[in-house]
């Protein structure tokens, strides 16, 4: 598959992508549909789960203290332009091919926005809110667990729900560099010419993707203080300051 | 034979030789190319798309959601499957690269764009036509460009977004600095992947900062403000 190469035909009928589903085979072992989708959600699931181990310490801190937002936010802006199919391939370049490159350089792309999100919430808590704690008692940790932190959860979890987005296509990426998941069918799909595995493997990664976007979304709404909750106009509207946005991306 | 593999693995390890970027310096100028080429139609046509679409979406507020919605769907899902449901019927081309692009685009540029028209103070709308302006009128000289920097920031996002996706499209075969990057991980040639990434991470910031400008341009009532 190089530019300028021979110019392969893939059709398909939908008799192709029938059989490609039906066929037995394609239901069984390790290079089978469940196996592969399992690899796809374990490994997009992990990603996530890090990125919050590390991300929301290092959030919450920038957030409540104001220190290194700079620094934060532009880290990330530079993050945004560095293309994930790059980070991809170097990973695998420095670490060798397979799964650990993949998780690592997944968990690359899914740290800046959650740290962005969760500092931005943050800082943007009402500060009379912040100050009628204050005059109540309450202490710095107190203050940050009790008013900041619930008030900021509508934009932290659409950090995450960002990440986990674009951490589940990216993985669809991550079998060009010799790891499985639900890419697989995709990639060996184009090199095989196999219509049916191809656009049988795409349509599973639409699919999953759609559930990871509803999925977490219903998570954000569930988890928003019911004081909060009020639809908001435009979806995502936060896009217009640049800290949030689920991608395509790759 | 085992020496030459030697070599190619030792040369491989390189991160930077600059005898290969002074060796396919045509190459990689292409590859640059390309990747402007790509994006400039996927950004244009997108505009082309997203205004008509986000003017309706602004004016008929029953379709508002639902189109965002169609656009969301869209954004939702990976490059790579967008690229693999399209192969099929429009082949390994550059026509499959560019309505995946383009189609990435729609979402940000229409949100932008009614964003920004809703963001219009009703004050401002409403003296406009106390002075007599009909809706079309009203539309291209108050609506629109209190919009601008609305719609500069999304085309920014959206411009940024798209060179980045566009290195994916080397799976489908096309040439860009996507093609650099493959061609690095598939020759074991570390020089390519940096040289592709490098030059595609300062692209973005070019289009960003160029784009910037541009809209700085274009709105001097605004310049004493700062808008993102």
């Amino acid at each position: 598959m190089t530019a300028g190469g021979a110019t392969a035909t893939i059709t398909l009928s939908f008799r192709d992508l029938y059989r490609w589903y039906t066929t037995a085979a394609h239901w069984r072992g390790t290079a089978g549909i469940p196996h592969r989708l399992e690899e796809h959600v374990v490994m997009s699931v992990a990603v996530v789960a890090a990125a919050l181990v590390i991300s929301l310490p290092v959030g919450l801190t920038i957030g409540h203290t104001g220190r290194g937002a700079v620094i934060g936010v532009n880290l990330a802006n530079i993050g945004r332009a560095i293309p994930s199919f790059a980070i991809l391939v170097m990973g695998a370049e420095v670490l060798g091919i397979g799964a650990q490159p993949a998780f690592l350089a997944l968990l690359a792309l899914a740290i800046p926005p959650i740290v962005t999100n969760t500092s931005v919430a943050i800082r943007e808590v009402d500060p009379d809110a912040r100050e009628a704690a204050r005059g109540m008692g309450m202490t710095g940790w107190q203050i940050l667990r009790r008013v900041e932190l619930p008030m900021a959860v509508p934009l932290v979890m659409a950090g995450i729900r960002t990440a986990g987005v674009q951490v589940v296509a990216t993985a669809t990426l991550a079998a060009v560099v010799a790891w499985g998941g639900l890419g697989r069918f995709i990639i060996d799909g184009i090199g095989q010419q196999d219509g049916g595995q191809l656009v049988g493997g795409a349509l599973l990664v639409v699919v999953l993707s759609l559930a990871a976007e509803v999925g977490l979304g219903a998570l954000q709404r569930v988890l928003t203080p019911a004081g909060l909750r009020q639809a908001s106009a435009l979806p995502g509207a936060a896009a217009l300051a640049g800290t949030a946005g689920a991608g395509p991306d790759a | 034979m085992v020496q030459g593999s030697a070599y190619l693995a030792d040369v491989g390890q390189q991160w930077l030789r600059w005898s290969y970027v002074t060796g396919s310096s045509h190459r990689i100028l292409d590859a640059l190319r390309q990747h402007v080429v790509l994006t400039a139609i996927a950004v244009l046509v997108g505009l082309l798309i997203s205004l008509p679409l986000g003017l309706v979406a602004w004016r008929f507020r029953r379709l508002t959601t639902p189109i965002l919605g169609l656009a969301g769907v869209l954004y939702t899902i990976p490059a790579l499957a967008l690229f693999a449901l399209l192969v099929p019927i429009t082949g390994l081309s550059r026509t499959t690269a560019e309505i995946g692009l383009v189609s990435y685009t729609l979402l940000i540029l229409v949100r932008n764009l009614v964003a920004g028209l809703e963001a219009v103070p009703p004050e401002i709308r409403e003296a406009a036509r106390g002075m007599g302006m009909t809706p079309l009128r009203q539309l291209a000289r108050i609506d629109l460009p209190l919009a601008i920097p609305a719609i500069v920031a999304g085309i920014r996002i959206a411009t940024v977004t798209t060179i980045g996706l566009v290195t994916v499209t080397a799976l489908i075969g096309q040439n860009s600095l996507g093609q650099l990057i493959y061609s690095g991980l598939t020759n074991f040639d570390r020089t390519p992947v940096t040289v592709g990434a490098v030059l595609s991470v300062a692209l973005a910031v070019v289009a960003d900062v160029t784009l910037l400008g541009l809209q700085r341009v274009a709105t001097p009532w605004a310049r004493s403000r700062r808008v993102q």
